[in-house]
């Protein structure tokens, strides 16, 4: 599996994210390259979801930068950014650990909630909405109907209709990631997508993810604990273990590391010293 | 400067009221999360008993103070106890694990039913009992104005230190609290280890309750009236200042008791008398502008 | 997990008598002190009074209502566990058809209010009271949008209640303003008095929210009372104008170069006129206030206000301005309580402090609540039940308010989601029916 080299989407210098005493994450560097899905695995607690939270503005880093090329807007500093203009104008979207919908909503709904900014520019205030006008109408009908392209796409179309919060577990993960795609995003960062899937429905999401990156380009940004995902899709990965990065490269790379190893199977007393 | 020190006396007698009635909101508020509306007319109903109570020991002419005193907190806390025992048991346990918002309208309508049910079986009249601890100590004759601490202030604010002791002791130390904190921080996981949540849930509220008695006692000893609408205020007080110390902590719930007080007789005293309350609901907007938390809560970190 | 908590069997007799014995015994505890004893007054002084024959009367009446209770509770869950079983039904269909019910009551309902007056033109206490109800439809809608929607718990909405009515009442004293005039004027301002509010406690949580939105209720109705310059102190605002109908007035005669109501119309003076027109303006101002809401939950701005309710963080990382979006509800949830507010005081000619106490906050989102959050149709049904049972009440005046307490208490314990809990897509991908009969969904 060999691609082309590309550009620098997203470049993460030395991030540090202190919680009182406690850091989360110390001084980590990262590129994320455009086009591509880059994994990130590391023992749990190791700051991963942290990370995140950093990158979609949920916490501001203590200290570093998080530069962001745009393919339309130039550069942007995620760092200084709320996150809901991480969202909006930056374009970086994500998902959440423990599945965050909005659960009494139907599908559907939470789908075209995602689409938001587009639709509330185009009801004017709510003044061409609330009089139903033409230019209200077409937009409203675009989003239904990126919305269903989504859903035919993530085999959700039956279930349109359904309230999201009432659905099996596995079918809200993929909820969640067909909303975050109607949010049209540049980049997109996955927080443990196949947690609780089973092995068909993580072989589903790895034909997705696949689908995401090679036929429309999307960024992907990945923590995931199931190695049947990570090792398969991601171009490259990085490893963090408290906070810190530790290792970084293909797959391949990563997998025969001994630092990863030793930060996933632990270590003799001694050799942690030696190591140390 | 004599002028600002009866105040200041005055407002920690008023803040150690609130405090005590302020710790069972914020007892309630941790362990389940809702607010107990009704609690400012358990309050209520305490201070009735209490005046109950020392009619009774008038008409059996009893005279020893610390006798009476004894006699009407122990009956005024068991009665209490027990109001505050059946109001989690009929309206709130039910609603258990439902929306966020059901208990607290089940609580406005508890808080609607004492009020009417004291109203209609104790009257709407005011009830004045005679003073049971009159004169106090004169602690500076300045010219022109005699500072002086009243022996039913000294008795509230000793009571007061005297409860909060014993209370941070048998929450800190005593299996029940050991409980309490349990539940409070995982209710899924104490039940999990054995811990009988309904019982602990079930005690917190009496003891909210006996802490509001205690508080329903030293007002009717303090003002010698009481009255049926007395809940709604010296509730919603009390639960600013529970929200002022950080809703949850029970120092938090104290101090916030102890600086409503002072801020309400000091802007009593020197500013706009009828103002007093505005004073105390902006004060606590402005807090919580800064502070969303309270004084002394834990800043909580967005859990994403 | 409540369903484990709660799962109750039905019980055989003795456990009954005991369960209700045991009951009544909690009864007798909590009664002695205020049904068994009150203080008197005796020549000046307290005296105490017993009164064991009304706690004995108490306690039974409890024993035995409780048996009643536990024994109606047992049949009616007897008989929804067979008619479960004895259905195929899925809970689709089923919510489907419960929407279709409430859709057809909504037109009855509608149906009913329209003829209201028509049947009962000359009973004043009908009239009257139907306006009431309709009046708290009103606030329940306006309430909505900002708790049953937005889910940003309100406990001082009547504090918009209030700047509408005062608005309009001293706008028409001082300046002459007519009712129609007036009325935008005052939404406006209520709506910039939720803008006000909201701003600064946008960061807060749930019940901090609660907390300060009360003390803000506080303060307006404190600065009422003792503001005396502005707003007349206790004593209020007396002789407002009452709203014409197209500039036709309402009363016998009419002052030099008008006309009045029945002169225009050739009909006989007749006070009923102007109430029956109050209540066809409350009527139409209510159905607007329902359009309006109706329709805004159908555009991007009410699907944002449920989202926020459903998760604050999921709207942040979809890209929404959670600011403005609580701003939004907060404008437009007060603006159509200062609408409300404006036709509260040219009903009654006179408003003070006393009308927006607590309580009637506390009446405004019960109405919400036992409605069923975010449920138009609940508010009706709710605002209905609660003005009602004080109304039926009235013959055991002292009651009303007891009984009050205690039917908001009972039906939330027995309803927690509030009467008509079912939500209604704002839209749909497969039209209705084809949807519920799709059963891939398990």
């Amino acid at each position: 599996m060999s691609k082309t080299p590309t550009s620098t989407l997203l470049s993460v210098r030395n991030l540090t994210m202190r919680f009182g005493g406690l850091t989360a994450i110390d001084d980590l560097s990262l590129e994320v390259p455009a086009g591509r899905i880059t994994g990130i695995i590391g023992p749990n607690g190791a700051g991963k979801t942290t990370l995140f939270n950093c990158l979609t503005g949920f916490y501001k880093p203590t200290t570093g930068t998080l530069r962001l090329a745009h393919p339309s807007h130039g550069e942007m500093r995620l760092e200084a950014l709320p996150s809901h203009r991480v969202a909006r104008d930056a374009q970086v979207v994500r998902t959440f650990q423990n599945i965050r919908l909005f659960p009494k909503m139907t599908v559907l709904e939470n789908l075209i909630v995602a689409q938001h900014n587009v639709l509330q520019r185009a009801s004017k205030f709510s003044i061409a909405g609330l009089f139903s006008l033409p230019g209200y109408r077409q937009a409203e009908k675009n989003a239904i109907e990126r919305a269903a392209m989504w859903l035919e796409r993530l085999k959700l179309t039956h279930l349109a209709d359904h309230a999201a919060g009432d659905l099996p577990y596995g079918i809200q993960r993929r909820i969640e990631i067909a909303r975050a795609l109607c949010v049209d995003p540049v980049l997109l960062c996955l927080d443990e997508p196949a947690a609780g899937l089973n092995p068909r429905e993580s072989a589903e999401l790895n034909e997705l993810l696949l689908y995401l990156c090679g036929e429309l380009g999307i960024a992907i940004l990945l923590i995931e604990h199931d190695m049947s995902v990570v090792m398969n899709v991601s171009d490259h990965i990085g490893v963090i273990s408290y906070g810190r990065k530790i290792a970084e490269g293909t797959p391949e790379q990563v997998k025969n590391d001994p630092q990863v190893i030793k930060a996933y199977l632990g270590e003799d007393e001694e050799e942690g010293e030696a190591a140390a | 400067m004599a002028y600002a020190l009866q105040q200041l006396i005055n407002g920690l007698t008023l803040g150690a009221m609130y405090g005590l009635i302020a710790i069972g909101y914020t007892m309630v508020y941790g362990i389940i999360g809702m607010i107990n509306f009704a609690h400012g007319d358990i309050f209520m109903v305490s201070a009735f008993i209490a005046v109950t109570a020392f009619t009774i020991l008038a008409a059996a002419d009893v005279t020893s103070i610390p006798l009476a005193l004894t006699f009407v907190l122990i009956v005024s806390i068991f009665f209490t106890s027990a109001y505050g025992w059946a109001v989690e048991r009929t309206a709130y346990r039910p609603l258990r694990g439902s929306t966020r918002l059901a208990p607290l309208i089940s609580a406005i309508g508890m808080s609607i039913f004492l009020q009417n049910a004291v109203q209609l079986t104790q009257g709407a009249r005011v009830k004045p009992i005679p003073p049971v601890l009159e004169g106090g100590v004169v602690l500076w004759d300045a010219p022109g104005f005699t500072v002086q601490i009243g022996w039913s202030q000294m008795l509230i604010i000793v009571t007061t230190v005297v409860l909060m002791l014993a209370f941070t002791w048998m929450i800190t130390q005593t299996p029940f609290g050991r409980q309490q904190r349990a539940c409070e921080q995982d209710r899924t996981m104490a039940s999990l280890l054995g811990v009988n949540v309904d019982r602990t849930i079930s005690f917190t509220f009496m003891l909210g309750a006996a802490l509001a008695a205690v508080a329903g006692v030293m007002v009717t000893v303090y003002y010698g009236v009481v009255d049926f609408f007395i809940g709604f205020l010296a509730g919603i007080k009390a639960f600013t200042a529970a929200v002022l110390g950080g809703i949850g902590s029970l120092p938090g719930a104290m101090l916030g008791g102890l600086l409503i007080g002072l801020i309400e007789s000091f802007w009593a005293a020197y500013l706009w008398a009828e103002y007093k309350d505005v004073a105390t609901f902006g004060i606590l907007c402005l807090v919580l502008m800064l502070r969303p938390s309270g004084l002394l809560g834990r800043p909580e970190v967005e859990k994403v | 997990m409540s369903a484990v908590v709660f799962a109750r069997h039905a019980m055989t007799p003795a456990e009954r008598l005991r369960d209700a014995g045991w009951v009544a015994f909690v009864g007798l505890i909590l009664g002695i002190p205020l049904v068994g004893l009150t203080t008197v007054d005796v020549g000046g002084r307290l005296g105490v009074e017993t009164r064991f024959g009304l706690l004995v009367a108490a306690v039974a009446a409890v024993f035995a209502g409780r048996l009643l209770l536990r024994w109606s509770i047992d049949q009616a869950r007897n008989r929804k566990l067979a008619r479960d079983q004895a259905s195929t039904a899925t809970a689709a269909d089923r919510a489907h058809g419960a929407q279709k019910v409430v859709t057809v009551l909504g037109w009855v309902a509608l149906g009913a209010s329209i003829a209201l007056p028509i049947f009962y033109s000359d009973n004043r206490y009908v009239v009257d009271t139907a306006t009431t109800v309709l009046i708290y439809v009103m606030l329940g809608w306006g309430l909505n949008v900002v708790v049953g929607l937005a889910g940003l718990l309100d406990l001082g909405y009547v504090a918009f209640y209030a700047v509408g009515a005062y608005s309009y009442a001293l706008l028409s004293t001082q300046f002459g303003w007519s009712f129609w005039e007036a009325l935008p004027v005052s939404g406006a301002l209520a709506a910039t008095f939720g803008i006000l509010l909201g701003y600064p406690i946008l960061r807060l949580r749930g019940d901090y929210l609660a907390i300060v939105t009360l003390g803000f209720g506080e303060i307006i109705r404190i600065i009422l009372v003792n503001w005396t310059e502005f707003s007349g102190g206790p004593n209020g605002i007396s002789s407002i104008p009452r709203p014409s109908f197209f500039g036709l007035e309402f009363t016998r005669s009419a002052p030099e170069g008008s006309q009045t109501f029945a002169g225009f119309f050739g009909l006989d003076f007749s006070p009923m006129h102007r109430l029956i027109f109050l209540y066809y303006l409350i009527l139409v101002l209510a159905l607007l206030t329902h359009a309006f809401v109706s329709r805004l939950r159908k555009l991007p701005v009410g699907r944002a206000w449920e989202a926020l309710r459903e998760d604050e963080i999921a709207c942040k990382a979809m890209g929404m301005n959670t600011t403005n979006i609580k701003l939004s509800a907060f404008a437009i949830g007060a603006m159509l309580g200062g609408f409300a507010g404006v036709f509260f005081a040219a009903r009654q000619g006179f408003i003070s402090p006393e009308s927006f106490v607590f309580t009637e906050s506390a009446i405004i989102l019960a109405i919400v609540v036992l409605g069923g959050m975010g449920s138009q149709m609940g508010v009706v049904l709710a605002a209905t039940l609660l003005v009602l049972i004080p109304e039926f009440g009235r013959n055991f005046a002292e009651y009303r308010m007891l009984l009050f307490g205690l039917a908001m208490v009972l039906i939330m314990v027995w309803k927690p989601g509030g009467l008509l809990a079912h939500r209604e897509p704002t839209l749909r991908l497969n039209p209705l029916g084809k949807a519920a009969s799709n059963k891939e969904a398990a």
